[in-house]
């Protein structure tokens, strides 16, 4: 037993390793990325487990079940929107029968620090009919995981690590265990649990309900679903999920009062232990972090004798994060005293990009070719470049997920608008953008692609892109690009008058162009230097 | 004992790497600490928060109530008066006078410095006149560990070996700036 000061994420990638786990596999994602840098880390130094950046979330998704079908423990990472781009190996593997452990953290983004938006993968997991746990520290996360792992293998089902930002990256002790040795290879006893044919399908998803009982048994005894059974206070008890079970303790000393209490953590939500402790009270308060998830099913379970206060009923913000003084002002009580100064207002600083780099060049030379063109659109995706978005860029109309800038150009340029611009980033593309570019190959959309190689994975912290900035052209090529209206350029101002002209030119063609403007990003060029002093001393 | 630090600033300017040390100082010497961190999208030049929470007791939530704060320590100005309602009665603004104005309305400097001495208790540190001193203009950060040294509940020697630690990978002559920033630090909130 040792002690260690881990974030929230890492938390989770030890209890993994600790598990015995055989194989990680990620795309990088915010507040997720952490997890598997960790492992990648931690496989440097120690030789294994496998850990790996992976093309995009649904093939590290299915990179993991085969890990499982080969009966080792895998771990696959993402954020929680990566999840939608996982969920149709997500959805399949519940009714599969799950050999080695399979465990799924997914990291929700409450409050969208750096998200689209703020979905609750607690839903998904009761989509899916997979068990999830929810820590709501540290310790519980690297044992949660460890539990998930023989839960995984004990119901045969993938089970889920819903992670939120705030224990994400956060940083709290953890008291770690002895490893448990990886697993050896071991194929599944029935080969045709895994083949979803039609025939097949309908009897696993049969024996999937059938072991929905005993899993529901496993979560309304196990111990991350407790009651503190406090005085009661007016009739009235608490209800708390994840995180919010914190924020209602930094208040309870002030509360002068001890409500009953029940925490979930795990899930099938424990609807017998629910119905237990709602018993009798006049008044239920649910606090969770995300959507009203418990708050909707009680609506279901307790008799209409009881009020239920929660995100639905409008009792606590329908949208956003929690902290300790939203739950103090529902808990009734008044704001702790701070200190207050009546000054200026201040102005927001919002993110931007960073002085000098390559990405506000090519923003530059495309808003120049786009002048005259007052109909021009340029869809956009996910990265640092969504910052175009802001001034003094104003550049981009679009962002709405992974690849979806090179489909929507494609719509948008048939349904009549000219000129139409997709912009989007090297580790994007290859994530979700070269399916949509295969449509437009095929349709010879009059659009223009603009590949931003900054030849990194850039808003999560510079990971390496699946494959290397040098081979980008040929993949682009390769899958059939026309070459007369196919430009690699470089993103430098010394070129902008001839990347404006290359631009110009290609907004006039009524057919399919793709432009890839290559230069490294500031932040990996910095790093990369750090890194050799470091080698060097 | 409890004590809540708000660390602000902008991203990209190390306001973890201060986080980090003050962090392994108090457990160190025993104390519970959680640290709540920003990643992602707004380390991009946008403002950055940190909540540090110490106490010799288990700490419940991860982020810091309002009202809770001892110290608001931030590498900015501007920055240092955007968490004031996180602050306690009796809570303390240490400051960097280094503006870092990367957006156009930024407001007038000399009108920002002047609200953050009029605080009741405001330390403000030119950290990077004093950084520079020590030998290396990007050990601002260090400067401010070293202004905060007086307030935080843990030793000096504590935080000492932990910069030792942090900047060990860079070879000794680093290490030696760092440890001259933070002593500079020191020396100019004592002075105050």
């Amino acid at each position: 037993m040792s002690e260690m000061v881990l974030l929230g994420d890492e938390a989770v990638a030890l209890g993994a390793v600790h598990a015995g786990l055989t194989a990680a596999y990620a795309y990088p994602g915010t507040p997720s990325t952490e997890i598997t840098e960790y492992l990648i880390r931690y496989r440097r130094k120690h030789g294994g487990p496998i850990a790996q950046w992976c093309a995009n979330e649904k093939t590290a998704y299915e990179e993991a079940l085969g890990t499982s079908f080969a009966g080792r423990r895998a771990l696959v990472s993402m954020k929680h929107v990566g999840l939608n781009v996982a969920a149709d190996p997500f959805m399949n593997s519940a009714i599969i029968t799950i050999n080695g452990g399979l465990v799924v953290a997914v990291a929700d983004d409450p409050g969208m620090h750096s998200s689209q938006n703020e979905q609750d993968s607690r839903v998904f997991a009761d989509f899916a009919r997979v068990i999830c746990f929810e820590p709501a520290s540290h310790q519980q996360a690297y044992d949660m995981v460890r539990e998930a792992f023989d839960v995984s293998e004990r119901f045969q089902v993938p089970v889920m690590i819903r992670l939120v930002t705030r224990l994400a990256h956060s940083r709290g002790i953890v008291t770690v265990r002895e490893a448990r040795a990886e697993s050896p290879v071991k194929r599944a006893a029935e080969p045709r649990s895994w083949i979803l044919l039609p025939a097949n399908a309908r009897r696993q998803w049969r024996a999937l309900l059938d072991r929905w009982p005993s899993i529901q048994r496993y979560t309304e005894a196990c111990s991350h679903n407790t009651v503190t059974q406090g005085a009661v206070f007016n009739d009235w008890g608490v209800i708390t999920t994840g995180l919010a079970v914190n924020y209602y303790r930094e208040n309870l000393e002030d509360l002068g009062a001890n409500p009953p209490h029940l925490h979930v953590g795990a899930y099938p939500y424990p609807a017998e232990a629910i119905r237990t402790f709602v018993g009798g009270l006049k008044r239920v308060l649910v606090l969770e972090e995300g959507y009203p998830y418990v708050e909707h099913a009680l609506r279901g379970i307790v008799p209409p004798a009881t009020a239920i206060e929660g995100r639905e009923s409008g009792h606590v913000p329908a949208d956003g994060e929690l902290n300790p003084d939203i739950v103090r002002g529902i808990l009734g009580l008044t704001p702790r005293k701070s200190l207050r100064v009546d000054g200026m207002a201040l102005p927001p600083r919002p993110p931007q990009l960073c002085a000098g780099c390559p990405h506000g060049d090519s923003f530059k030379a495309m808003t120049t070719a786009l002048a005259g063109f007052p109909d021009a659109v340029v869809t956009s995706d996910i990265g640092c470049y969504t910052l175009g978005a802001l001034p003094p860029y104003n550049a981009i109309q679009s962002c709405v997920c992974m690849g979806a800038s090179v489909g929507m150009a494609k719509g948008a340029a048939e349904a009549g608008l000219h000129p139409v611009v997709a912009v989007i980033g090297d580790s994007t593309f290859l994530h979700s953008g070269m399916t949509p570019l295969l449509d437009a190959i095929t349709a010879d959309a009059p659009m223009t692609l603009l590949i931003l190689d900054n030849k990194t994975v850039g808003m999560t912290g510079g990971q390496p892109t699946i494959r290397p900035s040098s081979e980008l052209e040929g993949l682009v090529r390769g899958l059939g690009v026309n070459p007369e209206h196919f430009h690699v350029l470089e993103a430098h101002p010394k070129h902008d008058a001839h990347n404006t002209e290359v631009l110009r030119r290609e907004l006039d063609h009524r057919g399919l162009s793709v432009i890839i403007a290559v230069r490294e990003c500031l932040e990996t060029i910095k790093r990369g230097k750090g890194e050799k002093v470091a080698a060097k001393a | 004992m409890k004590f809540d630090i708000i660390l602000a600033g902008v991203g990209g300017q190390g306001v973890l790497s201060v986080s980090a040390i003050i962090a392994s100082a108090a457990m160190h010497e025993g104390l519970s600490v959680k640290q709540s961190e920003v990643h992602g999208m707004s380390q991009r030049g946008g403002e950055v928060q940190a909540h540090l929470r110490l106490s010799d007791k288990p700490i419940a939530s991860d982020l810091i109530p309002g009202g809770g704060a001892s110290l608001i320590l931030s590498m900015e100005p501007l920055e240092s008066l955007r968490y004031l309602s996180y602050l306690s009665e009796s809570g303390t603004v240490l400051t960097a006078t280094d503006a870092v104005e990367n957006f156009p309305n930024y407001p007038p400097l000399e009108g920002v410095l002047a609200q953050v001495r009029a605080l009741p208790r405001a330390i403000l540190v030119d950290t990077e006149k004093l950084a520079r001193q020590a030998g290396s203009a990007r050990a601002t950060n260090m400067v401010m560990v070293g202004a905060a040294a007086h307030l935080l509940p843990v030793k000096l020697e504590s935080l000492e070996h932990y910069v030792r630690t942090l900047f060990a990978s860079k070879g000794e002559k680093v290490v030696e700036i760092n440890l001259k920033a933070m002593a500079a630090g020191r020396a100019a909130a004592a002075a105050r």
